[in-house]
């Protein structure tokens, strides 16, 4: 590989979950796409995240994305051969007073006026129904019924080992060093050789700005560094995934029985090194979160905590579609803390735009230069 | 019988002895003893059942690193007992294999 | 946030010897051990022995009667020792993470110096999470602390000093030895390496319990090259073969030894800079001269920097100790380099023995014979075969491995299954265990609840 340039119909700079679902979508597409990852598949968000499937709470621009992403997760195990663990178990966000209910009343009504009624408001009794271990104190909230969670590193790898058997190929070890447009082609130099293709995408995460920029688009992406704490086994106390209104927490049993804590609290990250830096400080008000909304957690013993590197943008949203200063390359990195749901769908998008030129979903939000 | 025995029973440390009780059954140990140890004299010196597979462990390493001798003391699950200093009437109870999780 | 000059993480030889003599020359310094009572692994229990059980020391050891010393000139320092005290994180900037009587606090320490000493090699064999299979050092600890001994005739498998030392003592005290297993052949590469470990000591020592265990009638089966521990919910009995034939001895207690390794889980959580040691097989980190490690102000003492035993492990305490009070002002140079150089020497006198130990009794290649069946990682309950077919789907690392498998995501966070994960993954892509590399250690190194971390001081 090194003498000689590779060629490939498509390159994807990225080997995380949205990297490996471009991968899938335009492998079932019939094209022939390799994926350069710098380090190994799934390093980063695709294996720290959290893994949360949930429409609750989503952006509106997003909302049409999360539920066409949606009926795909429903149907990975058909799709891929194997479902990357997803579990629908629901989603709920819990009010701990009336202004938070208010607040929960007034969210429902909003999405049900965009035409969506997937959110459902849950009284005192009905949240105590759906999660029997909550505090007493939490007064209702808003359940998601047909959401879940997945396995990240195993819901990542089994969207590569589909497009692996469609025809794509994995280069780990590749980080992408220069990138130049000759002719009708891409060529991009790795430090595992050079790669020729006539189209590219941009699915590197929180080093996605670095690859838009190498193409001519300016996107601006913070790196953060999410952290999780995971406990050990504990008897089996809730099915939905659970979140608050008025708190930074997100909070699911999984089947092993442990339970994991994220919620978006931020550690220290060294974009260079690619290192994170946990920050026990705010895991402490992180812990103090789960414990408000689930007593029976306060004597749950933590047994690991990590942080994953995510880019996060000055809207929230994430970068999705055609680059404006560049032929032919297309984006999909940096969302936000919450991309791993839109996983499946923004990369069936991605292929519908190589292979179509356009698709059907409003990707317009998303657009590359809206802060240029 | 007993996994261990103690070279001193007879000894002059017999005004040492502290009361435990064990999943409801009382057991005799010496002052300064971890919990693991005591267990591991009495005559079952199970500490748990594995979590995944159910089948009986018992305290391994005895310095902190195995997390095999996991027990619930006093109330709090998945203690390190072999961390754990006998005290007259502690509670101690082998930890059972979690419930199964659904879905 | 409280705060002190040093601290110093572990009350063994190497963590005693380093506070006692920092703390006498005038710095403030802090003693977290998770243990009751100074003495480590090595010297465990050595103060009450000493007081209470002073008869015991005869079987127990000169080795062993050692520590008292230590241990009584550390507890005569001004060191502040605090026992009962977990250690669950450590900070580059040096904020440490302790838990005392359930409350967890913050503290800020100027310079730290961990001796957190060294495990046992997990080595993994067919039913070795059977109750009744516990390591030699486990039952090592129940005879200093409790003065436990087997009930029964008992079977010692593997091999290296600790193993035989555990053996003389049972031989002294009285308790009945069913069989020692010795596995492995004692290699002719060990041979260069005799004129040094004799001139230590360790040699002398060495051959001299060896002569105690064969006086006590022991019944000693060398060459053993295949070990299984053999039960239903309980140990029955252990299975070997050796390069004559096959052996089945009924026991209920079989204790396993494959030497020590590093106890890296705090330095690599950091995460300190860390290599491969290949001669002893285990990681390590990289420190210089005066034990400093890549991050400012962190030093590392005794065997937690590179297997040495407890009396080099002593030797290192005070070279990293005087280093922090050359560091922090406290001597100067010319002094420094005085008293540095009788430790330095003493140190590498020790030191010369380990060639000929870690070539005498080289550390077993976890992955070559292990069956698919056998269990790798005791928390997750993850089989040798398991971790073997993770690496054929693309499983390039142990981290990978541990997010497809399990393997390592239990309360002990590795410290039982990474050498053997990473073996196997090495032996199955055929690269080196420095490439394969380990399991990414995350604080809490320790566990603690959610209550007590919400309460975080």
């Amino acid at each position: 590989m090194n003498a000689t340039t590779a060629e490939a119909d498509v390159i994807i700079v990225g080997g995380g979950l949205h990297g490996c679902s471009a991968a899938y979508h335009l492998a079932a597409k019939g094209l022939k796409p390799i994926v350069l990852e710098k380090h190994v598949v799934a390093r980063h968000a695709s294996s720290a995240s959290a893994g949360g499937v949930r429409r609750l709470g989503r952006h509106p621009a997003e909302i049409p994305l999360a539920q066409a992403s949606l009926e795909l997760w429903h149907r990975l195990g058909d799709m891929l051969g194997a479902d990357g663990n997803f579990r629908p178990s629901g989603q709920v966000r819990v009010a701990e007073n009336e202004a938070e209910l208010a607040a929960c009343a007034t969210r429902v009504g909003e999405t049900r006026a965009l035409g969506y009624d997937f959110e459902e408001l849950l009284d005192r009794d009905a949240l105590r129904r759906t999660v029997p271990a909550v505090s007493p104190h939490c007064v209702g909230g808003i359940r998601v019924a047909r959401d879940g969670y997945a396995f990240p590193f195993k819901a990542t790898t089994a969207f590569r080992h589909k497009a692996e058997e469609l025809g794509a190929r994995i280069l780990e070890g590749a980080g992408v060093t220069a990138l130049d447009r000759a002719g009708e082609r891409w060529e991009v130099a790795t430090g595992r050789g050079r790669l020729r293709a006539p189209v590219l995408v941009n699915a590197a995460g929180a080093w996605g700005r670095e690859i838009a920029s190498m193409l001519g688009d300016t996107a601006p992406v913070k790196p953060t560094a999410l952290m999780m704490m995971v406990s050990d086994r504990m008897p089996h106390f809730v099915d939905p995934t659970v979140g608050a209104m008025g708190r930074k927490l997100s909070f699911k049993q999984m089947q092993s029985g442990t339970v994991v804590i994220g919620g978006g609290f931020e550690g220290k990250v060294d974009h260079a090194t690619e290192l994170t830096e946990l920050d026990f400080r705010q895991l402490a008000e992180s812990a103090t979160n789960a414990a408000a909304i689930f007593p029976i957690m306060a004597k749950a013993r933590l047994v690991r905590c990590w942080a994953g590197i995510e880019g996060v943008t000055p809207d929230d949203l994430p970068y999705i579609g055609p680059s404006k200063a560049a032929p032919a390359a297309f984006h999909s990195f940096a969302f936000c803390g919450h991309g791993f749901q839109l996983g499946p769908i923004v990369g069936s998008i991605t292929a519908e735009l190589i292979v179509n030129g356009r698709t059907n979903l409003p990707i317009e939000p998303f657009r590359v230069d809206r802060f240029a | 019988m007993s996994l261990f025995r103690r070279l001193h029973e007879d000894g002059p440390g017999d005004a040492m002895t502290v009361t435990i009780t064990v999943d409801g059954v009382a057991l005799q140990a010496r002052a300064g003893e971890s919990v693991a140890a005591a267990v591991l004299a009495s005559s079952d010196p199970t500490s748990r059942a594995a979590p995944v597979g159910g089948a009986p462990r018992a305290p391994y390493c005895m310095m902190g690193v195995c997390f095999d001798c996991l027990m619930e003391i006093d109330g709090e699950t998945n203690r390190q007992s072999c961390m754990v200093i006998v005290r007259e009437g502690m509670m101690v109870k082998r930890m059972a294999r979690p419930k199964a999780v659904t879905p | 946030m409280a705060s002190c000059d040093l601290a110093v993480i572990g009350a063994g030889p190497a963590g005693m010897a380093a506070a006692t003599l920092a703390a006498e020359h005038g710095l403030d310094v802090v003693v977290y051990d998770e243990n009751p009572a100074p003495g480590g692994q090595i010297y465990r229990a050595i103060e009450t022995v000493s007081l209470a059980r002073n008869s015991d020391l005869a079987f127990l050891g000169e080795s062993y009667r050692a520590g008292a010393a230590l241990a009584r000139a550390f507890r005569a320092s001004p060191a502040r020792f605090m026992p009962g005290t977990t250690v669950w994180l450590v900070q580059k900037d040096r904020a440490i993470g302790i838990l005392r009587d359930g409350k967890a606090a913050m503290v800020q320490a100027n310079r730290i110096i961990i001796a957190t000493g060294a495990l046992e090699r997990p080595v993994p064999v067919p039913g070795w999470t059977l109750p009744g299979v516990m390591t030699v050092g486990a039952a090592q600890g129940l005879l200093k602390s409790a003065a436990m001994a087997p009930s029964s005739p008992v079977v010692l498998a593997g091999k290296g000093p600790l193993l035989f030392q555990l053996a003389a003592q049972y031989v002294a005290a009285g308790v009945a030895i069913a069989a020692i297993l010795e596995t492995g052949a004692r290699p002719i590469a060990a041979l260069p390496h005799v004129w040094p470990a004799w001139r230590s000591g360790t040699i002398g020592k060495g051959l001299a319990l060896l002569r105690a265990i064969r006086q006590g009638g022991v019944n000693i089966i060398r060459n053993v090259v295949a070990l299984e521990a053999e039960g239903r919910g309980r140990l029955e009995a252990v299975a070997y073969r050796t390069v004559r034939g096959t052996g089945r001895i009924a026991t209920p207690l079989l204790l396993l030894h494959e030497g020590v390794i590093a106890n890296a889980q705090l330095t690599k959580a950091i995460p300190l800079a860390h290599e491969w040691n290949e001669r002893q097989q285990c990681w390590q980190p990289m420190l210089d001269a005066d034990g400093n490690s890549d991050v400012e102000g962190i030093a590392v003492a005794g065997d937690a920097g590179g297997i040495g035993g407890a009396e080099a492990a002593a030797h290192s305490g005070r070279l990293v100790a005087l280093a922090a009070l050359k560091a922090l002002g406290k001597i100067g140079r010319i002094a420094h380099e005085a008293l540095a150089e009788t430790e330095r020497t003493a140190w590498q006198r020790h030191l010369a023995a380990r060639p000929f130990l870690d070539a005498l009794y080289p550390p077993p290649d976890a992955s070559a014979q292990l069956a698919d069946g056998t269990l790798v990682c005791r928390c997750e309950e993850v089989t040798a075969g398991q971790i073997r077919e993770a690496v054929s789907l693309g499983c390039a690392g142990p981290n990978q491995a541990k997010s497809f498998t399990r393997a390592g995501m239990g309360p002990c966070q590795g410290r039982m299954c990474g050498l053997t994960v990473a073996a196997l993954i090495a032996r199955e892509t055929g690269q080196s265990m420095s490439e394969v590399g380990h399991y990414r250690i995350r604080p809490p190194i320790k566990p603690l609840t959610v209550g007590e971390l919400a309460a975080l001081e």
